[in-house]
């Protein structure tokens, strides 16, 4: 489905991909996991074409979206759905016109069809009655609550999550990721989860790659990661910082 | 020695870059301007935010300004006894330059301002990161409309400027100076010309489109976090005032 290849992006002197590798499955949900300022979000940026790789490619459903331009982009971009970490909502609309907006931009559809879309998107992610409320008069939670009934709207076949549970309690998170799992089994969206939300995420994820200064040091399901020898991956899950390595290079 | 030079040098190749990516902008806003879908409803309240909620600063200031050219005009024209051309030097000094730049400062502090700080927190919130992966293209959505809307607004403000400094100085002038209200208005309609109006209307629409360029331009390039935006609208207001009374001098001088 998605496929990205020996990417590399450096601003300025700063190189933040360094010849990413990875595969993401159709209607699996994959998480990539690693320390903040990694890159995940610059990875995330790449696939929907928000950022161009110094280098590399992304092959999405066959079509590299690092060399598609205009009316073209645009189109491959309409299957994609990305849900921002801090929501991205449109702070001087209200819920109601927040996620109704892809529908009334980019299709033809009737005030009514539109409307009854935009409630039953907002009771998939339980906020139905909340259409006329302005997203700062909302809580972070239910802000990415929006924000998923948003991206789900226009039923895209692949949604990028960008840290949808970051500065959330534990409840929440919880909460947050059964959403996506729910949600992820009725519409059948591929999904891609940047998070570090260890150890939850294993629970809704089908595969985890874990991203390292750079570059992806390991791929595999839930189970495989935990269970991994690799030794970056596997303080990264205990939270300890660079122990091991550092460990070594003094020896 | 040679950090002297580096320094400069940097100095002057950012200065370039700057200017190269405000120009590049300023292609894009045109080349966008004519590519459907137009944006009438985002053009509608862009509108009413520059026009309708400037009016009292606009009529404020014009009133003010028109004022004082009538007290202060009165006492120069006093000295060499030519009180009697106080309507023409009023509506002149208004009509030609003042009503434009003062109109043009106004709005810049009051609207130019708040739209920067407006697309600049829309950048950092990354709103149009989210419009572009809607496919909505974010210079179309939310740069064309001040563009548009500010050449239509400030030519239209500039007249209410204009037209209220005028009733402002024949207030001055005739209940406080003594002057007759037939000289006032009578020597002004034989020493303003059509073309001193359209001088006025020219300068405020090339204004116009000055002040919404460069102060979108300062929000959609605007820094990271509040005080990124701060920045922004700092620069935005700052350059922008600068850019008015040097553009405004430059028309004066060889263009108009």
């Amino acid at each position: 489905m998605i496929e990205i290849r020996e990417l590399y992006k450096a601003f300025g002197k700063q190189e933040v991909l360094k010849g990413v590798n990875l595969f993401i499955n159709e209607g699996e949900v994959t998480a990539i996991i690693g320390r903040s300022g990694g890159g995940k979000s610059v990875l995330l940026k790449h696939i929907v074409g928000l950022l161009k790789p110094d280098r590399g490619s992304i092959l999405i459903k066959g079509k590299d979206i690092t060399e598609l331009k205009g009316s073209k982009l645009d189109q491959l971009r309409a299957e994609i759905g990305v849900v921002f970490q801090g929501g991205a909502l449109f702070d001087s609309m209200t819920v109601y016109e927040n996620v109704a907006f892809p529908l009334r931009e980019k299709t033809k559809l009737d005030k009514g069809t539109i409307y009854e879309s935009v409630l039953n998107a907002l009771k998939d992610v339980g906020l139905k009655g909340m259409e006329y409320k302005y997203p700062a008069e909302l809580s972070g939670g239910m802000r990415k609550r929006v924000a998923l009934a948003r991206a789900l709207i226009g039923k895209p076949k692949i949604i990028l999550f960008d840290e949808p549970t970051t500065g959330l309690d534990p409840i929440l998170v919880r909460s947050i990721h059964k959403l996506i799992r729910d949600t992820q089994k009725q519409y059948g969206f591929t999904g891609l989860i940047i998070s570090h939300e260890i150890p939850e995420i294993f629970e809704i994820s089908d595969r985890v790659a874990m991203l390292h200064e750079g570059k992806i040091v390991e791929v595999g399901t839930p189970e495989e990661i935990q269970k991994s020898e690799n030794i970056i991956v596997k303080n990264f899950i205990m939270g300890i910082e660079n122990g091991g390595l550092n460990e070594e290079r003094k020896s | 020695m040679s950090f002297i030079f580096r320094y400069i040098g940097e100095r002057v190749i950012n200065l370039w870059i700057f200017l190269g990516r405000m120009f590049i902008f300023l292609t894009e806003i045109f080349f966008y301007i004519f590519i459907p879908p137009f944006r009438f409803k985002n053009l509608l309240r862009q509108i009413r935010f520059f026009g309708n909620k400037s009016m009292i600063v606009v009529i404020f200031t014009g009133a003010f300004s028109g004022m004082v050219l009538a007290l202060q005009g009165f006492y120069a024209l006093n000295k060499f006894g030519a009180e009697a051309l106080l309507g023409p030097v009023v509506a002149l000094s208004l009509i030609r330059e003042l009503g434009p730049v003062l109109c043009a400062l106004m709005v810049t502090g009051r609207a130019g301002s708040a739209i920067t700080a407006e697309i600049g927190i829309m950048k950092i919130t990354e709103q149009i990161d989210a419009l572009t992966v809607m496919a909505v293209n974010p210079m179309k959505y939310v740069v064309v409309p001040n563009i548009l809307a500010g050449i239509i607004t400030f030519p239209l403000l500039t007249a209410i400027f204009n037209v209220v400094g005028i009733y402002g100085g024949y207030l001055v002038s005739v209940h406080a100076l003594g002057l007759s209200e037939g000289t006032y208005f009578a020597q002004m309609e034989l020493y303003v010309d059509m073309e001193d109006i359209r001088i006025g209307l020219y300068k405020s629409l090339s204004f116009g489109l000055l002040v919404t360029w460069i102060c979108t331009f300062m929000g959609y390039n605007s820094g990271y976090g509040a005080r990124g935006v701060s920045r922004a609208t700092t620069n935005a207001v700052v350059l922008s005032s600068v850019v008015i009374l040097l553009w405004d001098y430059m028309l004066g001088a060889f263009l108009l």
